[in-house]
């Protein structure tokens, strides 16, 4: 924790975790998406289903899903923005069994008609946690360069990812991975100290096995 | 940081013959490998957004998203130039106080200090400073280090968040980092920061979170007053030599158990407390009607 973690962020009001926290949940949404997002359909749970409407919670997520930042005062006003930008939105406020208290699902769908389902929680003074994507269990929190690499589950396939990234003198902090099903699709969660190039996303995405590779920049 | 303790900032400061607000500055230059003027810079920027929370609070109409709250700052304002009971310092220093708080409630931009429920006693306190001629604009920036790093104290030795800790954690935390800058902003040594610190947090210690509709705005709005007045109060107790009994880490502790026994119902839920009354239930069925 530094200085700025206590007198920060600068963000939109009324809540860090209500507000803030939202808007990163989407900015995080909209980054595994990959496009501009024209469709969103967002399940709110537990605290952020019951006062979403005074805190904000649906402009903020709004806003993150079109890529605004927290403290962007355009915030106010998503809702004319998503409907300038053709962006068609609903919330759906609801329950997600077990959910942390202010948790969303986020189904989005893209100009291209790429889809993605992100469900997220925000834990308190703008931090958020990323339980689910596309249905498959992750856990991170985008406060480190993160890549979600989709890959089959095979004997190598952790090795030969890891080693592209030794390579290029790129160091893991965090690593973690879920599977479907024995041999069947598998999601590896890295979280790593510094920025990876596109060739060596491109490299990753070559190597067999793999079927995704979805970056999300600090 | 290198610091866990309030002691320990203050001995740094008292063995290097110099303030917290630069032992923290040093301390943070080599955490976030920064030059002294980035480090200065960017708690400038914050402090800019203080300013201009400040004045955008002000305006007469302005409402929150819910329409609970908005105004008050303008009433307090035209009332604070005719002087009042303790005269047009105290009540435009609550006047800016609200002010922040309303802009929040109201989805304005604001510096979260430690939290956003809490932003308005900072720039309630410091702006005021600045703008009614008794610190310079560098003293006040360089204050907030200060409050920074006992925040940061806190936060690892209790909790800044209401959902844990009840509003002494959020409003009672920020008093007491404003009240431990104020101190040293005009010209306190760093024990005398420390006792103003822990008469500021004694003052607000069992504090509830009790958000009528669980929304940032009754009554956080009128607590960002309060802990103002009370940052000024335990500056000036401090300045005049009196002491805390109780060493300020301890304080800290003690709201730390505090907050651990407060009920949930006292935590931010919005279902004890002043949210939990007749009047709290009807304005919440309001807004979610």
């Amino acid at each position: 924790m530094n200085v700025f973690d206590v007198i920060g962020p600068i963000m939109i009001g009324p809540s860090s975790s209500h507000t803030a926290g939202a808007v990163k949940l989407g900015n995080i949404a909209l980054s595994i998406l990959g496009e501009r997002c024209v469709k969103a359909d967002i399940l709110l749970s537990g605290s952020f289903a019951s006062t979403y409407k005074g805190h904000g919670t649906d402009k903020a997520l709004l806003s993150g899903i079109m890529g605004l930042s927290s403290d962007d005062e355009r915030i106010r006003s998503a809702w004319a923005l998503a409907r300038e930008r053709g962006l068609c939105c609903q919330f759906h406020p609801g329950s997600i069994p077990g959910a942390h208290p202010n948790t969303a699902r986020l189904t989005l769908e893209g100009e291209t008609g790429k889809t993605c389902e992100v469900e997220g929680a925000s834990i308190g003074g703008g931090s958020i946690l990323i339980h689910r994507v596309d249905g498959l269990a992750v856990n991170f929190t985008g406060q480190a360069h993160t890549l979600l690499i989709r890959h089959q589950d095979e004997p190598g396939a952790i090795a030969a990812v890891t080693n592209l990234m030794a390579d290029h003198g790129i160091n893991i902090g965090n690593f973690s991975l879920t599977r479907s099903k024995k041999g069947g699709e598998a999601v590896m969660m890295v979280e790593v100290d510094s920025e990876p190039d596109q060739d060596l996303n491109e490299r990753i995405r070559r190597l067999p096995g793999i079927m995704e590779l979805i970056f999300i920049k600090r | 940081m290198n610091y866990h303790s309030i002691q320990e900032l203050i001995d740094a400061a008292e063995k290097e013959k110099t303030s917290i607000s630069e032992i923290v500055i040093r301390d943070q230059m080599e955490e976030l490998e920064c030059s002294r003027e980035a480090l200065l810079q960017r708690m400038e920027k914050r402090f800019s957004v203080m300013q201009d929370s400040v004045k955008a609070g002000m305006a007469p109409d302005l409402r929150s998203t819910s329409g609970l709250t908005g105004g008050e700052a303008s009433k307090m304002k035209a009332y604070a130039e005719k002087g009042g009971i303790l005269g047009p310092f105290f009540n435009h220093a609550v006047a800016r106080a609200v002010a922040v708080s309303e802009y929040n409630a109201a989805m304005g931009r604001i510096v979260a200090a430690p939290t956003a429920g809490s932003c308005g006693i900072l720039p309630g306190v410091l702006v005021s400073m600045l703008e009614e001629g008794k610190a310079s604009r560098e003293a006040c920036v360089k204050s907030i280090f200060t409050s920074a790093g006992i925040g940061i104290i806190i936060a690892e030795k209790a909790s800044l968040a209401g959902a844990q800790g009840g509003c002494q954690a959020e409003c009672g935390s920020a008093c007491g980092m404003a009240a431990a800058a104020l101190t040293e902003l005009c010209g306190g040594t760093p024990a005398q920061a420390g006792h103003a610190c822990a008469i500021a947090l004694q003052a607000q210690l069992g504090l509830v979170c009790d958000p009528v509709a669980g929304l940032v705005e009754i009554p956080c709005i009128k607590r960002n007053a309060s802990g103002t007045t009370l940052a000024f109060m335990a500056a000036e107790m401090a300045l005049s030599g009196v002491i805390f009994e109780i060493p300020v880490d301890q304080v800290i502790d003690a709201m730390k158990e505090v907050g651990d026994s407060l009920p949930c119902s006292l935590r931010e839920t919005a279902m004890g407390g002043l949210a939990a009354t007749p009047e709290g239930r009807r304005l919440a069925r309001q807004v979610f009607s």
